[in-house]
């Protein structure tokens, strides 16, 4: 048998006494990890592609509150589930556009025993991560990168480099990105900080084993959204896959817009995923449209902008115009005050739709 | 005597289900026990004795393996012995003798047996442990030193080595030599168009895992509940392979998840769990990954050419239809790709050609209407762009091409009622109403398209033995070695008994899944109740009139003089039809007679000479609806209408169910399916369910199904045709035409994914070609 320890913890202290290995990153073989809902960890366990010794279950943990702060910031617990966030009525009432993008992820499976702090640190991957009979620098650092010049119809067209071209999978992280996310961190020797959310994970460069930038031992305990109320109306998570469910996105795009009184653009947010090994955010892209007139604003601009410098590694050049149209498509959608085009959200938005 | 083999738990339909009518949509019978748990799957069987293998699999395509290094997997506690090439027992040498009933020309893949590797994830290794943990574990640190050759994976690489196959597997037609001159017609034709067609990879993804638990005896005898589609062909390959007699191998499948082919041939797990059984002499379960499912046979790589050439008025004048296709170095894999295209449409000139290319990949293996899926599909593009070429309506085309007798040979059909599939379809469907050009409706930011498609499969049927015995009780046990991979076999086999005996449907047992049970023939090409079912009403028929005869002997019983047709089996009873008050109970009849149980057996041989003066098809019409969103290049499938001509239906709902699933299943070849290969490793790389895509249900919509019903006695005695593989044929085709009308835009690859439908930056929209 696979000779591992499993450890539960009951305060955050115990477990991060005993965790050392880098939460969502590698290496493959060793150290102590924590587990929360395992819908990522335990399937890398599974085909061997992640191997620690020690697991410490922390579902004990008191990290599991979805609450409004002094402060009129959201807090997300770590260890609530993706399904109950998404079904939050202060995450559905002032954050339509992440409830839209955790249920347009995974299964209702696995959004009901996914953890907020498990999405943020699932792997950056491709099907040559985790196939352990072929090489990959994610895996085994120095091994190669075959998605280069091979299957790489899913990779990545942005921010991508010689060692690794894999994409980010989450839905939530795109979401979070675009929502100005932060993320609590602990460590273990008692500290805490906090980490805007574009600097939690990180472009692949020479280490495509790291895809985050906490450090060894940490622990997410929260994640604080601020006050987004003049954005919600126009919410809008859009995503392209091969199939209407259970399938990461080819492309998935996170708008949002605050549109003022006599229809101006006040506030633009604009993430993208599928495309990069994190979700992929410019401020200069948004700031394009912001004073814009929502019904002439310059969304193609906008759409240019955000994936300046974009590169297709052949099979997956289709995304960057699908990129651009994706874009333009849900900027549209927020406008029109349309939330999403999957889900229970796409499938009303479907059936409502009068026939001509 | 045919005992009820306990083992097997063969379902019975619930008491109250009463009598039933052939036809009639009666539920499964194994449906409580499937979704209560208490069926008994491969792998879900045990032994005190039980022991676990996993396997081991090659990372390269083509090479020697060099050293096997198990040291640290043998230290792992729990772990038993890591068997190779090197240890494992012994086999016979003779590459005959793994060939089982279904193999195609060459020499099967002989797991284990040497040091060669053949494609990337032949198996290597077994590692045999305690328990399945500790083998898991094990199986990780067995490190392989292999010296790698250059391999070929690519079909398109390899096209200059394309060649004729052999024609050894049972089933398989090889094109018909030409009729007329289809290339001087084409040269001469006023309208003509010549299409490319390519189809990747698929595998099958049954929900079920392959999976072999060989239980040994204490007198060495196994038993092995192995995922097949045939009992009697594994223990054959397992007799043969090893040299084991007859009676020191049962092989039983009485459930079976799902196989869709891939349980035609025996797969590695099964010799791989009985090489453990007799080298630790105890029993052992070997069940594969889902990762290991991309392991062995799959749906070949296709490349198509189609060729049409027809007057200005719709007339075919010439088909030329040619398919090139992957095969393995080790074995002719052949399946009837072009055929369908002499069949079809009548047409004076047409000309068929069919080639495979060995590459390094395991052999591939029939996959649900193999051949047909892809073959048809790019008939019935090509069929569609001609209409389009023509300014004629799809559906016109077809009606004024219909083939009334075979346009190869000019034998008629057993029969045909794909005109009324047309009509009846397309009144269901609406198409009428449909717009004649492309890009004609819109709403909101889809394109809506509606397209068509014609479909066919043979009608076959095979021989079987089964034996009907009828118990004091009044309980009819029915006996066959057919499987049930999810069709419904349990329940239509039971439907033919009770019907032909009069009983109530739970009154009769159909047990099957058991080699050492009548022969039987491999669940596979739609043939089991053409075939099964028949062997049934026959040994039902006989045992009529055995009854008629024991009842005649009977003082005063009224029978004396009755024959078969005078007589009635109704209620438990037989009775006079003239006079029903010459009427008795059939258990009183045994009773009095002293019979505790009567047999009879039938061996069903197919009238070949009758059936080859005629052409034996089942045939289909398939309409859709598709939404289009050509920026972003979705496609939703909202609406198919599928008119089905398959002969008598013995169950309409079980029936229904076989063709709705298929069209699920065409909606997922059309949008879904491919397994993709790194051809620099030589390996299929989307190996898991997450990214091996098939439809969800979110991707399912309205499917409406009708049967246009013709008894086809030629078929079979029963009049049914099968049903197993036409529900398939030709959706893929009508979804591709349907994206044509929506957008203007023809696709001529599958799957029919988001990057070749969305609308390209330059350039009108009908000009690009997927």
């Amino acid at each position: 048998m696979n000779p591992i320890t499993f450890e539960r913890a009951a305060a955050s202290e115990a477990a991060l006494a005993r965790a050392d290995a880098i939460p969502g990153s590698g290496p493959r073989a060793g150290g102590a990890r924590f587990i929360a809902g395992g819908t990522n960890l335990l399937d890398l366990m599974k085909a061997d592609v992640m191997r620690p010794a020690t697991l410490v279950d922390i579902n004990a943990l008191a990290l599991d509150r979805i609450e409004r702060q002094d402060d009129g910031t959201l807090s997300l617990g770590a260890l609530a589930r993706n399904a109950d966030t998404a079904r939050h009525p202060l995450v559905r009432e002032g954050y339509p556009l992440l409830s839209a993008a955790i249920l347009a992820a995974a299964s209702p499976q696995i959004r009901n025993m996914a953890s907020n702090g498990g999405n943020l640190l699932q792997r950056t991957r491709c099907s040559y991560f985790y196939d352990t009979g072929v090489p990959c620098n994610k895996r085994n650092p120095g091994s190669g990168c075959p998605a280069i010049g091979g299957l790489n119809r899913q990779h990545a067209i942005l921010g991508a480099s010689a060692h690794c071209i894999a994409t980010h999978p989450s839905d939530m992280c795109v979401a979070l990105a675009a929502l100005d996310a932060r993320v609590h961190v602990r460590s273990r020797d008692g500290g805490a900080r906090t980490v805007p959310f574009a600097d939690l994970h990180r472009l692949p460069e020479d280490r495509p084993d790291l895809d985050t930038t906490l450090q060894a031992g940490e622990l997410i305990s929260h994640i604080e959204l601020p006050p987004a109320d003049g954005l919600a109306a126009h919410s809008t998570y859009l995503k392209v896959r091969d199939r209407a469910s259970y399938a990461f996105a080819l492309v998935s795009v996170a708008a949002a817009l605050e549109i003022d009184a006599d229809g101006r653009i006040r506030d633009a947010r604009l993430a993208i995923g599928g495309v990069a090994h994190k979700p992929w955010r410019l401020r200069a892209a948004e700031q394009l449209l912001v004073g814009q007139p929502s019904a002439a604003a310059p969304f193609a601009g906008a759409a240019e902008a955000l994936l300046a410098g974009a590169r297709g590694q052949g099979q997956n050049d289709f995304k960057i115009p699908l990129a651009r149209r994706a874009v333009v498509r849900a900027l549209e959608m927020a406008v029109a005050g349309v939330l999403s085009n999957t889900g229970a959200d796409g499938a009303r938005t479907q059936a409502e739709r009068p026939t001509p | 005597m045919t005992e009820l083999i306990q083992d097997l738990h063969a379902p019975t339909a619930p008491e109250g289900t009463g009598p039933i009518a052939i036809g009639a949509p009666v539920s499964r019978t194994d449906g409580r026990a499937k979704v209560t748990g208490s069926a008994k799957y491969a792998a879900e069987h045990t032994a005190d004795d039980l022991c676990f293998g996993v396997v081991v699999n090659s990372t390269i395509a083509r090479g020697r393996i060099l050293h096997i290094d198990d040291a640290e997997a043998l230290q792992c506690p729990g772990v038993l012995r890591v068997i190779t090439h090197l240890n494992r027992p012994r086999t016979r040498r003779i590459g005959l003798f793994f060939k089982d009933m279904t193999a195609p020309g060459g020499t099967p893949l002989k797991p284990l047996y040497d040091d060669v590797i053949h494609y990337s994830g032949q198996p290597v290794a077994l590692v045999v442990a305690e328990t399945f943990e500790a083998a898991r574990h094990a199986a990780t640190l067995v490190r392989l030193t292999c010296a790698a050759e250059p391999h070929e994976t690519r079909l398109a690489d390899g096209l200059g080595r394309a060649r004729k196959p052999s024609r050894l597997k049972a089933g398989y037609s090889p094109p018909p030599a030409a009729k007329g001159d289809a290339e001087a017609a084409y040269a001469a034709a006023p309208v003509k168009l010549e299409s490319y067609f390519y189809s990747g990879v698929e595998h099958h993804n049954p929900m079920e895992l392959f999976a072999s638990t060989v239980i040994r005896g204490p007198d060495g005898h196994l038993t092995i509940y192995d995922k097949t589609q045939s009992s009697q062909n594994s223990r054959w390959y397992v007799s043969h392979v090893f040299g084991l007699p007859k009676h020191k191998v049962t092989v039983r499948n009485p459930w079976v998840g799902g196989a869709f082919g891939s349980g035609l041939r025996p797969q590695y797990q099964l010799p791989l769990a009985v090489m453990a059984s007799l080298a630790l002499e105890r029993s052992v379960r070997v069940v594969l990954t889902r990762q290991q499912m991309f392991t062995f046979g799959h749906r070949p790589e296709t490349l198509q050419r189609v060729r049409l050439a027809a007057e200005r008025d719709g007339t075919l004048v010439a088909i030329a239809h040619e398919a090139v296709a992957e095969t393995s170095r080790l074995e002719d894999y052949v399946e009837v790709v072009v055929n369908w295209s002499g069949q079809l449409y009548r047409c004076a000139n047409i000309q068929l050609g069919y080639k495979v290319v060995p590459l390094d990949h395991h052999t591939p293996i029939d996959m649900r209407a193999p051949g047909a899926a892809h073959g048809v599909h790019a008939l019935e593009i090509a069929m569609d762009e001609l209409a389009s070429a023509l300014d004629m309506d799809p559906l016109a085309l077809r009606l004024h091409n219909h083939a009334d007798r075979s346009p190869m040979d000019d034998l008629p059909f057993s029969t045909k009622t794909l005109r009324e599939c047309y009509a009846q379809g397309a009144e269901r469907f609406g198409w009428a109403a449909r717009a004649p050009l492309p890009r004609a409706r819109r709403e909101g930011n889809e394109w809506v398209g509606w397209g068509m498609a014609t479909g066919t499969w043979d009608a076959l049927q095979l021989f079987a033995r089964a034996s009907a015995v009828l118990h004091a009780d009044g309980r009819l046990v029915v006996s066959s070695a057919a499987t049930d991979i999810g069709t419904g076999t349990y329940t239509v086999m039971a439907m033919i008994a009770a019907e032909a005996l009069g009983l109530p449907l739970e009154r009769v047992t159909f047990q099957l899944g058991d080699s050492t049970l009548p022969v039987a023939p491999i669940q596979g090409g739609s043939s089991h109740v053409a075939t099964v079912g028949s062997a049934v009403a026959g040994a039902c028929t006989k045992l009529r009139e055995r009854l008629l005869r024991m009842a005649g002997r009977l003082p005063g019983s009224g029978f004396a003089d009755a024959r078969l047709e005078h007589v009635r089996f109704e209620g438990g009873r037989m009775q006079l039809a003239a006079g029903p008050a010459v009427s008795i109970d059939l258990c009183d009849l045994l009773a009095r007679a002293g019979e505790t149980r009567i047999e009879e057996k039938y061996l069903l041989l197919p009238n070949v000479l009758q059936q080859k003066k005629y052409v034996r098809a089942t045939h289909s019409a398939v309409f859709c609806e598709v939404r289009v969103d050509e920026e972003l290049g979705t496609v939703r499938v909202t609406r198919v209408v599928s008119a089905i001509d398959a002969g008598r239906i013995i169950n309409a709902k079980t029936a229904r169910s076989q063709v709705t699933g298929a069209v699920v299943w065409g909606i997922s070849q059309a949008l879904h399916e491919e397994t993709h290969a790194d051809h620099a490793l030589g390996r299929f790389m989307n190996h898991d369910l997450g990214e091996y895509h098939v439809a969800v249900n979110a991707d399912v919509h309205d499917i409406d199904v009708l049967f246009v019903e013709a008894p086809d006695p030629i078929v079979s005695r029963l009049g049914a045709k099968g049903v197993g593989e036409i529900g398939i044929v030709g959706v893929a085709a009508a979804i591709s035409n349907a994206i044509f009308h929506a957008t203007g835009k023809r696709i001529h690859s599958t799957p029919m994914t988001p990057d070749k439908v969305m609308r390209s930056d330059s350039g009108p929209a009908g000009a690009a070609q997927g």
